[in-house]
């Protein structure tokens, strides 16, 4: 099913970011004017930015040295004959999902998609929904497309959550963010199969697209993203400056999967911010397993009393990768619940740094908050910084934190090897286990049998 | 019928020498019991034969001998190769692998030592045919069929570990199996029902190894021959009277009799206690 490597890669952008490649980009958009207004504004913002500064907190272990922003522009378009990857989580899906029988030998059930998008360098290649789905008040497709239509429930919440303003990435996808895609869902209704979004780059290519879903009071869905292509590390790579808005409603549940799977000369800039309203719940979970640089913001906001949140975070890193997450759970309202546990392993040189912080309001008595990172280190030369953080104004609460960081016991390789394991085969059976704790509590299960066995194929031999 | 073959094994671990020249030959098919006092080198003969990477053989020979003659040497195996050539080791201090259960962790080792020349990669021994034979030797050991979820020796007990071991045996029917201390930390129910549950599994086909201070283990598996160890050597070996004498008794007629073992026993625990540790990190002693 997957699409061999992308056959192509972009040419050098005519035109940098900038107001002249706006004008191209509006006078090419079927948006309302609101859109558009919007697009203006954080491009004006965009010209009097510079690159986030080093001393900001958040990005103070970043390194964008080699970060040139000139060099980036809206790419042209892939034609018809470009191909886009299915994705590791479509074809999860579609193969099924692995079901115990009473006899103990088990079998496969096949899955489906409820919907489907791809874009490839920040152009729509496909878009589909259920017709059941769409009968039922369902939207779903691309942001210029269903912006017109729905006006009425998404303008509201069009570039609400995520502020546009605080730096040159920022600004840049608020002006060209492209190939984006919306999903609301009414209150209510309830989808069963997911709805799968992938976003392709070729190398060189520029993603810039931002999702929004909106479930309504009582609605239910399960939503998977994911990346892939771009150039490998050394060759001109690939771009993404993208953001997701996330509204789950009153007593609504959203599951949701970010999975960043570019090649490793990918730059990943993305901001991504969740609310939750009261008695809501959200299952959100991030992979991140490709790109040469990430710069992740992960928040979340819990608005409404009882409302819970559990985070998930899958990361794997080699090479020279450098990942970084900034995570927050902002508790606004009491009775809420957060929970997020990050884990990563790291191989060869590569650097992982995740940043948390739990926020309670005054208001937000009774706070049940939880934050950790535990990070495997996987060679001597990697290099792994949790640092958790609290800020609490409310008195009845409980929060707590931790962080971990260890490497693969030779004592548990000699067991194994004691009992017919492989060194390496050892090696991967404890990074696998190692997983296995954040694995248990993503229950969409081909995704993380897809996560598994992602991690379990970069595995080499324990240093 | 193949041996299990041992002479003149010198071992050392950072620097110190435990072994001093061990001699001892198994048949399949026949138990042998070592005895000794605490840091005689009993464990360290134990991980010797395994190959663990902190125990280093400085001279001597570990070889596996065919009826027919033909000498496998064990010391030039890496420790999976060692297990895929029938050897076994139970764990006086089983190492826990959070987050893989033990079902899985046993289908990959089953499916290794059964099929020697698998390439990593290839497939596992099938599911259903691994679960039903699972499930049987679990019931034959009287073991609750969940146990096999848990995440290897993860939280375990002290005699759920040894349990785990002795299914690992069960299941992996070596030709020599050494046992180290695996009524260590058991009550005496507990002490036969592994008794019972070795004797089960042991037969013809498998040469066995009881590490243990006690002679309770011995009650179901009755040895051959009773080793003694004293300061890193085998002294003294006997019939199953012999492990009698030293459960009752103790090791004070041994050190008596043999006056340069005892010597090198007091050497090597007044080095460990210069060095400031009673054992190797990770292992008994």
């Amino acid at each position: 099913m997957t699409a061999a490597t992308l056959p192509h890669r972009s040419p050098a952008p005519s035109v940098a970011f900038g107001a002249e490649a706006l004008h191209a980009v509006l006078a090419a958009s079927p948006a309302p004017g609101w859109v558009s207004d919007l697009r203006r504004s954080a491009c004006e913002r965009l010209t009097g930015l510079g690159l986030p500064d080093r001393r900001d907190e958040n990005w103070m272990r970043t390194d964008l040295r080699l970060f040139k922003p000139a060099a980036w522009g809206p790419t042209r378009s892939p034609g018809t004959g470009a191909v886009v990857d299915e994705g590791l989580l479509a074809e999860a899906i579609v193969s099924g999902e692995l079901v115990d029988t009473a006899d103990g030998s088990g079998h496969r059930v096949a899955g489906r998609l409820a919907g489907r998008f791809a874009s490839l360098d920040g152009h729509v290649m496909r878009e589909e929904l259920d017709a059941s789905l769409a009968a039922q008040g369902v939207v779903f497709g691309s942001a210029e497309r269903v912006l017109a239509e729905r006006a009425d429930v998404l303008k509201a919440h069009w570039f609400s959550l995520i502020d546009s303003s605080t730096d040159w990435f920022a600004a840049l996808h608020a002006a060209f963010h492209a190939a984006s895609v919306v999903l609301y869902v009414p209150p209510r209704v309830r989808i069963a199969d997911p709805l799968h979004v992938v976003a392709g780059l070729t190398d060189g290519g520029v993603d810039t697209s931002h999702v929004l879903v909106v479930l309504g009071e009582g609605a239910e869905a399960t939503v998977l993203t994911e990346t892939a292509g771009g150039g490998a590390a050394g060759s001109t790579g690939g771009f993404h400056c993208g953001g997701t808005e996330i509204v789950v409603g009153e007593n609504a549940f959203l599951r949701m999967v970010n999975l960043q799977n570019w090649n490793t000369g990918v730059w990943h800039v993305a901001r991504q911010r969740a609310v939750v309203r009261a008695n809501g719940r959200l299952q959100w979970t991030l992979g991140a397993l490709g790109s040469r640089l990430s710069q992740v913001a992960q928040d979340v906001a819990l608005v409404g009393r009882g409302a819970d949140a559990q985070v998930n975070g899958v990361m794997f890193t080699e090479g020279r990768q450098q990942l970084v997450f900034n995570t927050s759970q902002h508790h606004e309202a009491a009775a809420c619940r957060s929970d997020l546990l990050y884990k990563g392993a790291l191989q060869d040189r590569s650097r992982l740094v995740w940043r948390g912080m739990i926020k309670v309001d005054k208001a937000a008595q009774k706070t049940d908050g939880y934050q950790r990172n535990d990070n495997l280190m996987l060679s001597k030369t990697a290099r792994a910084d949790s640092i958790p953080g609290l800020e609490i104004e409310a008195d009845d609460v409980r929060c707590t934190h931790g962080a971990t960081s260890g490497r693969v016991d030779g004592q548990q390789v000699f067991y194994a090897q004691a009992r017919g394991l492989t060194a390496d085969e050892a090696a991967r059976l404890v990074v696998a286990g190692f997983f296995q704790q954040v694995f248990d509590r993503i229950t969409i299960a081909p995704v993380r049998e897809a996560l598994a066995r992602a991690i379990g194929r970069r595995i080499r031999r324990i240093s | 019928m193949e041996r299990l073959v041992i002479r003149g094994l010198h071992v050392a671990v950072e620097g110190q020498e435990i072994l001093k020249g061990v001699d001892l030959e198994i048949g399949r098919g026949e138990v042998h019991a070592l005895m000794g006092p605490n840091g005689s080198g009993k464990s360290t003969l134990g991980y010797a034969i395994m190959g663990h990477p902190a125990y280093e053989v400085t001279s001597g020979t570990i070889e596996l001998v065919a009826a027919d003659g033909t000498r496998r040497d064990v010391l030039a195996m890496e420790p999976d190769e060692r297990a895929r050539a029938g050897i076994f080791l139970a764990f006086q201090r089983p190492m826990a692998i959070p987050g893989v259960r033990l079902a899985d962790f046993l289908r990959h080792s089953v499916t290794n030592v059964r099929n020697p020349d698998r390439k990593e990669g290839e497939e596992l021994m099938p599911m259903r045919e691994f679960r039903a034979e699972l499930k049987a030797k679990m019931a034959e050991l009287s073991m609750d069929p969940d146990f096999a979820r848990r995440y290897v020796n993860d939280g375990f007990s002290g005699g759920e570990m040894k349990r785990a071991e002795i299914l690992q045996l069960a299941m992996l029917r070596p030709g020599f199996a050494i046992l180290d201390e695996t009524d260590s930390g058991l009550d005496a129910d507990a002490v036969r029902l592994a008794s019972e549950s070795i004797a089960k599994i042991g037969g013809a086909e498998m040469g066995i190894l009881i590490i243990t201070h006690h002679e309770q283990l011995l009650e179901h598996n009755v040895p051959l021959r009773t080793h003694v160890m004293l300061g890193g050597r085998i002294v003294e070996s006997g019939g199953p009277e012999l492990a009698a004498e030293l459960h009752k008794k103790g090791y004070e007629r041994i050190r008596v009799a043999y006056p340069d073992a005892a010597a090198a026993e007091r050497a090597m625990e007044d080095a460990a206690g210069l060095a400031g540790r009673a054992v190797p990190a990770g292992a008994g002693a």
